[in-house]
């Protein structure tokens, strides 16, 4: 194998992406092969891989996550946390992070195409769960040498797969960092991604899924669902600061259906730019794996039992804020791992941007994933 | 860091716990104590504090804190999974100050709980003749916006002690920085530390 240490490693860098042979066993019971994986990694492996960081994204998000989109030009989703003088530091870290399976930035998806056919998945992609996602994490790992992760950190759906990792491999993770996250999709999360699926679907364009072919996508579904979702990232209090009930260019109300108001123009506008960048299917697959999501249901009901194998230390972080993974649910997370015995460290940021928060400027969410990434060691 | 830097009370906490022990440190504020036992002790500890800056301080640090409250959440640790838990300077903060020590005590094998001693005679001349709460060093807030809901002095805590039939282990009395004598302690000591067992 070659030496992980050499800088001119092909499978290290920017914009990778490797066509694993599989396949991976599905909690569905079906198999995916091949399985392709869309990365980056920044920094470099030291001579123990002990300095190795998996950062996992959210729903929406993908391996970009300190440079460049190459779609839309936006500085990487984390530059806030990762980079040179930020608490992952590829000075000091191998960081990955990878696209997840079912998403459409280059893993495998069902926009990829089905060997079987020849033709794009679409709808005959297996559906997956979040717990696939993180055995296709794995699989990389093992293609990059990687054995145990110094950490696995991630916000919201990032901090599901966190969150999943030591009870699914629990000899590979010495840390793991669950920001803005929770261990089980809720009924409203549910419902909330129901109404997100249900817009897609009522597309005339999404046509089964079957619209790779042509030009016509289900972008109109795809930006209602997004800008529903759009609203369950944000507070009440952080719309009303930013948006109030101004209106938008225009001294008086139309008395029509324009975007009169800016809150309006601002939603329109996070549809119709997330269209642009995201595939519909993904969409459903990956809404759909994260309603399944509950770590205690897959351990006989006991989240305690989820943890017990593992020996990490744990950070949680939430945002008073957030209305979509409250505060709650990091508390029934850290009480699990009280029970468990685990090493658990739990702070509840105060931030007026709800969920979101986690992307956003937040000096003390910086100071807390620094501290206790370095665990006390300077 | 070493104990020296410690408040007199943690110091003393700091000096009785036995190498390698596991703690638990409820009310740890920024993990002063804890980083100390850490590292002079090799101890494993972990804290349970009300304060969000506190904690974010502490896990700063590389310390297992937890943001919660001593009334509600020392509920969700197992029994006897610490070897000591310890409540400082923040008993008298407590809704429930008896319920939280019965507490320290399913879940630690011993509890240290350290308090100022409202009848030290300072607190008590002042309230003998000016007819005032005492504002002093030790007790700086006025009695609106004083965090101290339940005001305990030695000798009451010593018969919530005999009355649940905890066991004292150790005793310590404090006058500013310094240990003071056992004999009046309800009336000289400024601040006291317990060492219990059930």
């Amino acid at each position: 194998m070659a030496s992980a240490l050499l800088p001119d490693d092909s499978r290290f860098g920017l914009r990778r992406q490797v066509r694993l042979p599989g396949p991976l066993r599905l909690d569905s019971g079906a198999a995916l092969a091949p399985v392709d994986i869309a990365y980056e990694t920044y920094g470099a492996m030291n001579e123990d891989k002990s300095n190795v960081i998996l950062i996992c994204h959210a729903l929406t998000g993908d391996q970009y996550v300190a440079s460049d989109h190459p779609i839309t030009g936006k500085p990487g989703w984390w530059w806030r946390m990762v980079g040179e003088g930020k608490p992952i530091d590829p000075a000091r870290y191998f960081i990955v992070c990878a696209n997840v399976i079912g998403s459409c930035m280059g893993s495998s998806g069902p926009a990829s195409v089905d060997p079987a056919s020849n033709a794009p998945y679409a709808m005959r992609f297996p559906v997956l769960t979040i717990a696939d996602m993180v055995r296709a994490q794995a699989m990389l790992l093992d293609h990059l040498g990687v054995g145990r992760l110094a950490a696995v950190i991630g916000g919201s759906m990032g901090g599901m797969q966190a969150l999943s990792w030591p009870t699914i491999f629990p000899d590979r993770v010495e840390s793991c960092v669950v920001i803005a996250s929770t261990a089980r999709h809720s009924a409203q999360n549910i419902a909330f991604h129901e109404v997100g699926r249900q817009a897609i679907m009522a597309d005339p364009n999404w046509r089964g899924g079957d619209y790779y072919a042509d030009a016509q996508v289900p972008s109109a579904g795809l930006a209602v669902a997004r800008m529903a979702a759009h609203i369950t990232y944000l507070s009440e209090a952080g719309l009303t600061e930013k948006f109030g009930r101004r209106l938008q260019g225009r001294d008086a109300k139309t008395f029509g259906f324009d975007a009169d108001f800016q809150v309006e123009s601002y939603l329109r506008h996070q549809g119709l730019s997330f269209v642009e960048r995201f595939d519909a299917n993904s969409y459903l697959y990956i809404t759909r794996a994260m309603d399944y999501y509950d770590i205690a249901e897959d351990h006989g009901g006991s989240l305690a039992k989820a943890f017990a194998p593992s020996k990490a230390r744990f950070c949680l972080v939430s945002f008073d804020t957030d209305w979509l993974y409250p505060t709650a649910e990091s508390r029934a997370i850290v009480h699990a791992l009280n029970a468990s015995g685990a090493q658990a460290s739990f702070v509840e940021l105060s931030s007026p941007f709800g969920h979101d928060a986690f992307l956003l400027e937040c000096p003390e969410l910086n100071r807390v994933v620094d501290g206790f990434l370095k665990g006390g060691r300077a | 860091m070493s104990e020296e830097g410690l408040r007199p009370d943690l110091a003393l906490i700091a000096r009785t716990v036995t190498p390698g022990a596991r703690v638990l440190d409820v009310g740890c504020g920024d993990g002063a104590l804890m980083a100390a036992l850490r590292d002079a002790k090799q101890v494993d500890a972990r804290g349970l504090e009300l304060d969000a800056s506190n904690v974010a301080a502490a896990v700063g640090r590389g310390l297992s804190v937890v943001q919660g409250d001593a009334d509600t959440d020392l509920t969700y640790y197992p029994d006897a999974s610490f070897d000591y838990a310890i409540l400082s300077q923040t008993l008298q903060t407590t809704r429930r100050p008896d319920l939280v020590v019965e507490e320290l005590l399913r879940i630690g094998r011993q509890a240290f709980v350290s308090f100022p001693n409202f009848a030290h005679w300072r607190g008590r001349l002042s309230l003998l003749w000016g007819g005032r709460m005492p504002v002093t060093r030790l007790l700086p807030d006025t009695w609106y916006d004083t965090l101290n809901i339940h005001h305990v002095t030695v000798d009451d805590f010593r018969a919530l002690v005999k009355e649940r039939g905890w066991t004292i282990d150790g005793q310590w009395f404090l006058k500013g920085d310094k240990e003071t004598t056992h004999a009046n302690a309800n009336l000289f000591a400024e601040h006291a530390v317990f060492l219990l067992r059930k």
